[in-house]
């Protein structure tokens, strides 16, 4: 029982990360992939976040009377973290909408296909020569 | 000014791009790019040249000590690897304004040049940095660019690409974040010097475990190991010709660093190649990429994606060497990482050439290009001579170490399957070679010219190089070779 409620925000990591890898694996939507991105990036964040508090410890501000503080550390570390996760959501996001221009759909399967269509279209000019 | 090279390594590309946009004329921005990035390569230079008399430098970033402060620290493996990627870099960019003119829209050269030099600092700052959680940092650098970079390609099917290698990406990268959380998580330090003395006393525990596992699935899509490799040939065929010849080169080859650098260094072989399985597995995968990669290159119709497909199963040929964990197996290693650079940089920037002058990298539109475009062919030919591995090119020396490491281990069947996927190559390079040379050019076709000076120039520079360092081995072979030693020497 301690495993499960002891670790609880471990657990909590372990089920967003899979539920944000398997939004990226199975959904053909651009948008939602990038969504699955993001819930899985954020799942490591918790679990950044979760190594740093030391238990009764409080905020890493000195402080008279009060000898037992979080690790600052692993905090500072997934700010960088996040900042890279919003670039990362903004580049995906601007892909997005130069593929909806570009192909017209933001559907993975359809791109697929007329990519694979224009590929063969390439074959069947090679062929006369 | 000596004693700061580790940073400005990587501060002189940093600093030159933003400082891109205020000089604005594309022109003058070239020029600039250039400048910065052959500063990057002196720097390298001299940083291996000390590396190589005095041993370790360490820098303290800010005056800092670690393992508190971050640290740069060069050794021989490292200051080797910058040294590939500011030499490609270099003589990649001497061609970048003529072919970038035909690929990409005026208004976005300078663009173009800044989101270049911030892929070459990711680059170098992965190589050069002392600190686990810095890697990762640098890596998304590098990646965000190279995304960035890839979209620039003409075709719309580039942006597919490059969305894709920001899915894959970014997994990679994130895997690679958990795998430092979990080392931080053991140890409580991001230093790797200390990390290398602190993991082997929890090297029992799970979570080390898990967090290597991490660490290296995340560095294999990277490194685009088969069967991580499928973001690779799209990205590699459709960015611009300066991108695909510059990332060949150079991007996986830091994965490959990440791989030595965590498995060697770090972990330590004991526990890498003791506790876990790594090295069936890399030996297998190694083996399956070279195989498969290479039949599925033969049967391409864009040559790009020829070599795309040959740069994954040269990939495979590195893990063969890495897999065998020996001191021979490694240099191998090391070695191909630079030939391969030396080859696919000359072979992607002459499939430039021919794009710049025939608008395509069709098999079919290089009929009759012998005969028009002789020296871009002939650099071709002798590149995919070196990437077969006839005696004379680089390519034969990386090959040759890597099957005398493989005797030298034991392993018969294993040098007998490297030659043998040689001829898979040579059949590759041959349509190539038919198509351009023995079959006459479709009548009513334009007759194309020679490529440019300032593509036959560092296209050139890099086949020289293929030979030069094929018949005079001392530099990398003695390079290659100190830098394995070394990195066995701390760890035994």
């Amino acid at each position: 029982m301690s495993m499960i409620l002891g670790l609880y925000n471990y657990w909590i990591v372990i089920v967003l990360m899979m539920i944000g890898f398997y939004i990226i694996i199975a959904h053909g939507h651009l948008i939602k992939k990038i969504v699955g991105l993001n819930i899985f990036q954020t799942s490591v964040f918790i679990f950044y976040i979760s190594l740093g508090k030391v238990e009764g410890g409080t905020a890493p501000i000195w402080q008279e009377g009060i000898l037992l503080y979080s690790n600052p550390l692993p905090h500072v570390l997934i700010l960088t973290a996040i900042v890279v996760g919003i670039a990362t959501t903004a580049l995906g996001l601007a892909l997005t909408i130069r593929l909806k221009e570009a192909y017209g759909t933001i559907d993975e399967d359809e791109i697929q296909a007329m990519d694979n269509q224009a590929m063969d279209n390439q074959d069947k000019e090679s062929k006369p020569c | 000014m000596l004693a700061h090279l580790p940073i400005l390594q990587v501060i002189v590309p940093l600093m030159a791009a933003p400082a891109c946009l205020i000089l604005r004329r594309p022109q003058l921005v070239w020029m600039f790019t250039l400048l910065a990035s052959a500063l990057a390569f002196i720097i390298s230079i001299l940083l291996l040249q000390q590396v190589m008399q005095t041993g370790t430098i360490s820098y303290e970033l800010g005056g800092w000590s670690p393992p508190w402060g971050i640290e740069y620290r060069i050794d021989k493996l490292n200051a080797f690897i910058a040294l590939i990627i500011s030499g490609v870099s270099t003589v990649v960019l001497l061609a970048a304004q003529t072919s970038i003119e035909k690929e990409i829209p005026q208004d976005k050269h300078t663009l173009f040049y800044i989101l270049y030099l911030l892929s070459l600092t990711g680059m170098l700052g992965i190589v050069t940095t002392g600190d686990a959680f810095n890697v990762f940092v640098f890596l998304e650098i590098s990646s965000l660019s190279a995304y960035s970079l890839i979209a620039l390609g003409r075709d719309r099917r580039a942006l597919w690409a490059s969305f894709q290698y920001l899915i894959m990406g970014t997994i990679g990268a994130t895997f690679i974040l958990i795998g430092i959380g979990l080392m931080y998580q053991m140890t409580g330090t991001l230093n790797m010097a200390d990390l290398a003395t602190r993991l082997p006393e929890v090297a029992e525990t799970r979570t080390v475990t898990t967090a290597y596992v991490f660490f290296i699935v995340g560095v294999c899509l990277k490194l685009a190991l088969f069967p991580l490799h499928l973001w690779l040939p799209n990205a590699y065929a459709h960015a611009p010709s300066i991108v695909t010849a510059f990332f060949a080169a150079t991007s996986t080859k830091v994965a490959a660093y990440l791989l030595i650098r965590f498995t060697f260094s770090i972990f330590g072989v004991s526990f890498s190649f003791t506790t876990l399985p790594m090295e069936t597995l890399f030996l297998g995968l190694g083996l399956l990429g070279i195989f498969v990669a290479s039949t599925v290159a033969i049967y391409q119709d864009n040559i790009k994606h020829v070599f795309a497909y040959s740069s994954v199963a040269q990939i495979g040929y590195m893990i063969v060497g890495f897999s065998m964990s020996t001191n021979a197996g490694l240099s191998a290693m090391l070695l191909h990482v630079f030939n391969h650079a030396l080859m696919k940089g000359a072979l992607f920037l002459a499939l430039g050439a021919v794009l710049y002058r025939v608008g395509s990298t069709q098999l079919r539109d290089f009929q009759g290009l012998g005969r028009q475009m002789p020296l871009t062919m002939a650099a071709i030919v002798l590149a995919g001579l070196s990437l077969i591995g006839v005696p004379l090119t680089v390519g034969f020396v990386s090959k040759w170490y890597l099957v005398v490491a493989a005797i030298e281990k034991g392993w018969w069947p294993v040098a007998g399957l490297v030659l043998l996927a040689s001829l898979l190559a040579v059949v590759y390079v041959w349509r190539i070679v038919e198509t351009a040379y023995f079959k006459a050019p479709v009548v009513g076709k334009e007759l194309v010219q020679e490529a440019p000076m300032t593509f036959l120039i560092p296209v050139w520079i890099l086949v020289s190089a293929n030979v030069y360092f094929g018949i005079d081995t001392r530099i990398s072979v003695d390079i290659a070779t100190a830098a394995a030693q070394s990195l066995f020497g701390v760890v035994p």
